[in-house]
């Protein structure tokens, strides 16, 4: 058996699928994962997300720590609670994790502070980068906050499901909440984030309240979904997952992630600054797109990805997307690659259309 | 547990088979299998006038999670297809045993239903590999 969350007892109550996720005892799904995926589209759903990890960063020297560390830039965080999408890379410019970032406090106060968020999976491995890359910094210090569980609430009705649930002073500051940004509530830290393609909140709290928020927000109306739904939904938003769309040997540059480099200011040292600039002067040989296929069947990670006179590549994420009806996924090419490709599916060479990898925000079809 | 009805024959690889009369038989795939697949998304059968071999591969069933073959339990010809599963494919999830056939066939040695398993048989090979 592998570690449970707060909400262990409530998923098996609501009849949920268990499987093992990274150690982790998690809801893959409660019944049918594509009613969760439609249900998360069309209203809201809610899923277990507290086999994250989150770290908190303090200290005179967290900012210019979190500056070395990541390869966006904390300093764009000009506004409290503001959340930043990072890269943590290596020396030589592979992704050790991709990670959230929120600023706890006024910017640049004395006692300003960091709390970040990484994958499950990853946790050992992050903690220790983190911890070893100290060295350095007079005064940072890394508290792992393993007694938050975390509930993400998604879906166009999850913002007016949660505020009806949690009482009117959380209410409150969730009206006051902009997209992308966290704010503490009693004991509760609320952020508008998610990882769905739709609006909503990640709620983190303590342990021994988990499950009584969750059965209130279940009562209200929010679905439980599983991860699953969660899966789908983000390869439809054409979100990566780490492990599968990047990893320690693939550059942000060919994971579609150079935009959370913060290349300015020049001077400014990160873990994998000079790797990346090399790659970048001598030109970057791969990239990730997204991929299409309107026909029959489904696309599948490691499916080979035939380009003709350019190359080969392969998936990294594919599925059945439900909001659409086809297949779409995530695939790593050559650069060079155009508007069409084939992919071999069962020793089949099935086309494909080639685009950037986003495919539904909001509930709507995003490309043409 | 998943749902194993009495009058039903099966095999190993988690088709059941409805005798029919005449010497044809229905086949789906089983309740057990469309939970381990999880929720269908495209159904690939076979052609209608198809004459199988016990054990050919007879189409794919493609779910969220995985494309999983299916297999032609008797040999004989295609008869009849579930055309519903084209449009509802989640048919095989809320119907296994029923709307959710895939198709039939009209067998060419009725001797071979001799080697199919009974509902105890296929019970206890669910068990064996949970």
């Amino acid at each position: 058996m592998g570690s449970k969350t707060a909400l262990y007892e409530k998923h098996q109550e609501m009849g949920a699928k268990l499987v093992d996720f990274g150690g982790w005892d998690m809801p893959i799904h409660y019944g049918s994962q594509v009613d969760e995926h439609h249900q998360v589209r069309t209203a809201s759903g809610m899923f277990d997300v507290s086999h994250m990890t989150v770290v908190d960063v303090t200290g005179t020297d967290a900012k210019e720590y979190l500056r070395y560390l990541l390869a966006n830039d904390v300093v764009k965080l000009q506004e409290k609670g503001k959340a930043l999408y990072s890269g943590m890379l290596n020396d030589n410019g592979g992704v050790i994790d991709d990670l959230i970032v929120y600023l706890m406090t006024e910017p640049g106060v004395s006692g300003e502070w960091f709390r970040i968020v990484v994958n499950c999976a990853t946790r050992e491995k992050d903690l220790r980068w983190m911890a070893d890359h100290t060295a350095g910094f007079d005064d940072v210090a890394l508290t792992e906050q393993p007694d938050l569980a975390m509930i993400a609430i998604q879906g166009p009705k999850a913002i007016e499901l949660s505020k009806q649930t949690v009482g009117e002073s959380r209410a409150k500051l969730i009206d006051q909440l902009s997209v992308f940004q966290g704010l503490e509530s009693e004991g509760w830290f609320i952020a508008r984030t998610g990882y769905t393609g739709e609006d909503g909140l990640e709620i983190m709290l303590p342990e021994d309240e988990a499950a009584k928020f969750w059965q209130a927000l279940s009562d209200n109306g929010v679905k439980p979904c599983g991860l699953g739904a969660r899966d789908t939904l983000r390869l439809e938003a054409g979100m990566n997952l780490y492990g599968s769309d990047m990893d320690e040997t693939i550059s942000p540059l060919a994971a579609n992630m150079g935009w959370t480099i913060a290349w300015e200011p020049e001077d400014r040292k990160f873990i994998g600054r000079e790797a990346l600039e090399a790659q970048k002067a001598s030109g970057v040989t791969d990239k990730l797109v997204g991929l299409v296929m309107e026909s029959r069947g489904v696309l599948r990670a490691h499916q080979k990805v035939i380009v003709d006179g350019v190359g080969e590549g392969e998936i990294t994420s594919g599925s059945f997307s439900p909001t659409l009806g086809f297949s779409v996924a995530m695939a790593r090419v050559p650069a060079a690659t155009g508007e069409q490709a084939d992919v071999e599916i069962r020793g089949k060479r099935v086309p494909v259309r080639v685009l950037r990898p986003s495919f539904v925000r909001n509930g709507k079809k995003v490309f043409d | 547990m998943s749902n194993i009805p009495s009058e039903l024959k099966y095999v190993a690889s988690h088709e059941w088979i409805r005798v029919e009369g005449d010497g044809i038989v229905t086949i789906g795939v089983t309740d057990h299998a469309q939970d381990l697949l999880g929720d269908v998304v495209f159904v690939e059968l076979p052609e209608v006038g198809a004459e199988l071999a016990g054990g050919d591969e007879a189409g794919v069933v493609e779910s969220v999670k995985a494309a999983s073959d299916v297999y032609a339990p008797l040999s004989g010809e295609i008869v009849a297809i579930n055309e519903e599963l084209e449009d509802s494919p989640e048919l095989v999830n809320s119907d296994p045993y029923g709307d959710g056939w895939f198709f039939k066939i009209k067998l060419s040695d009725t001797e071979e239903l001799n080697d199919l398993l009974d509902a105890e048989g296929y019970t206890g090979l669910c068990e064996s590999e949970a």
